[in-house]
């Protein structure tokens, strides 16, 4: 019986389902679950280079600061950042801590992406031979010259694999700002299946959706990779 | 061109260089020898401020440093600009070609623009004999030709005085030739070099001094014929025969 039953899943009934929720659920991507994950990733990106600079600084109140930032993040799960962001935050009465929800997942999501990749871009800054330094010295280069034109390209080559990964896992956790009401597509799944009472083909569909964009990114990151590594004898 | 007055550095409790004195004169080669630990790299390094000496000073052209005043940033970055180093490990860019390598200081310290600088790069490569690699990659070159494109990086900021740590010893034995011959050249071209080697022929044929360093302080010097013919200390005689052995 329950093998029949599961034959019987795509029937033309779903499958009809599966067509009719297709576009809202892009729409989602599209309209939330993209821009959101790129905002973050590059606002994360900007916030993870000042502070794995800081906690290269050598200067104990700016590490210290940047140490204090990447424990609390690392230390607390991004849900409750989430809400504490916007319900929290939302809540003391002042007019601009009120966020839309776009922007409070923005907030947290930058936040915690930043934490998170500084370590990465710190371990790959550190992973450059300290004789590179010297040679832009020698040349006379200042050091963010220094920074800009030889250690960060080379950083960048080495941060990318990790890098990719918290860009995917980010893609993916967007879907928790389904919860503080932001229409992505992980929200417009719970709203059609609210309709539909069709709880596994709308969130089989929603992950087949993180898959392909994944999978794209994936593909993306292979792309990146050949080209940073032009210059390395593989 | 150089005077450097008693030049003094410790790393923690060592101290490696003690009360050094030395002077270049324009267009002349100083090769300074020594056992490992004799203080010769650093003295070299201090040399282009790579280290800062605690106390001591340091003309090079016409600029002065003092090393007990505080020394800005700026001031350290428009010394640097009078030496080229050369690096034992080349510490090429890995991430640029050879040219790029060597428009890299004109263009972005110099600001000077870039067809110029492509154009005075690939002058100075012909320099060095490697015209025809300019668009290779470091990775591609021989470690003699990654040598030379140091040399080549080294010269295009247009510095007084050239400075070599060790040019040759990260090299395999037939490479080490095509990097002295270059070197050679330069000093046959009357520039102000001061090098830090174990290539004592070299030394012989090229130097107008050489000084000869052991823990931290300058034991002996003089002429290649003085210091190697005639030497007047028991530690230049011990290490001239280690050498020899």
């Amino acid at each position: 019986m329950s093998l029949f039953n599961s034959i019987l899943w795509l029937s033309s009934e779903n499958i009809e389902i599966l067509k009719d929720s297709f576009l809202p659920l892009m729409r989602g991507v599209l309209t939330y679950t993209i821009p959101l994950s790129l905002l973050s990733f590059f606002i994360g990106l900007v916030l993870a280079i000042v502070t794995a600079l800081s906690r290269l600084s050598g200067i104990a109140l700016l590490s210290g600061a940047a140490r204090v930032y990447v424990s609390i993040i690392r230390g607390t799960p991004l849900l409750v950042q989430l809400f504490i962001v916007y319900f929290g935050l939302g809540n003391l009465g002042v007019e601009f801590l009120k966020f839309e929800p776009f922007t409070g997942a923005l907030i947290a999501f930058s936040l915690n992406t930043g934490a998170y990749a500084s370590e990465t871009i710190r371990a790959s800054i550190l992973s450059v031979n300290k004789g590179q330094w010297e040679a832009a010295s020698s040349i006379g280069m200042s050091y963010m010259q220094s920074l800009r034109r030889v250690i960060l390209p080379q950083a960048a080559r080495v941060s990318i694999p990790p890098l990719s990964n918290s860009f995917i896992g980010l893609v993916k956790e967007t879907s928790l700002a389904s919860t503080i009401l932001v229409s992505e597509m992980f929200r417009k799944a719970q709203e059609i299946v609210a309709t539909t009472y069709t709880p596994l083909l709308l969130y089989i569909e929603a992950a087949a959706i993180y898959w392909a964009i994944c999978f794209v990114l994936s593909l993306i990151q292979g792309g990146i990779e050949n080209k940073m590594n032009r210059y390395v004898n593989t | 061109m150089i005077t450097a007055t008693d030049i003094s550095k410790r790393f923690g409790d060592l101290e490696v260089l003690k009360q050094i004195n030395m002077e270049v004169d324009t267009g002349k080669v100083v090769v300074i020898i020594g056992p490992s630990g004799s203080g010769k790299t650093t003295l070299l390094r201090c040399l282009n401020l790579l280290e800062q000496p605690e106390s001591g000073s340091l003309t090079i052209d016409t600029q002065t440093i003092d090393f007990r005043d505080k020394i800005s940033k700026h001031k350290i970055r428009n010394f640097r600009r009078l030496s080229g180093m050369v690096f034992q490990t080349y510490n090429l860019f890995p991430h640029f070609t050879a040219i790029e390598n060597v428009m890299e200081g004109p263009v972005i310290v110099q600001k000077v623009k870039k067809p110029e600088a492509r154009q005075k790069a690939e002058g100075i490569l012909a320099k060095v004999g490697l015209k025809e690699k300019a668009d290779t990659y470091p990775y591609q070159l021989s470690g003699g030709q990654q040598q030379r494109v140091g040399i080549a990086r080294a010269m295009a900021i247009d510095p007084k005085v050239m400075l070599f740590d060790e040019p040759t010893s990260a090299l395999d034995p037939e490479l080490i030739g095509e990097v002295l011959r270059v070197m050679k050249q330069l000093a046959e071209e009357g520039r102000t070099m001061v090098v830090v080697t174990h290539e004592m022929n070299f030394a012989k044929e090229v130097a107008d001094e050489v000084i000869f360093m052991d823990e931290g302080a300058v034991v002996e010097r003089g002429t290649p014929l003085e210091v190697f013919e005639q030497p007047k200390e028991e530690r230049t005689k011990r290490f001239l025969n280690l050498l020899k052995e």
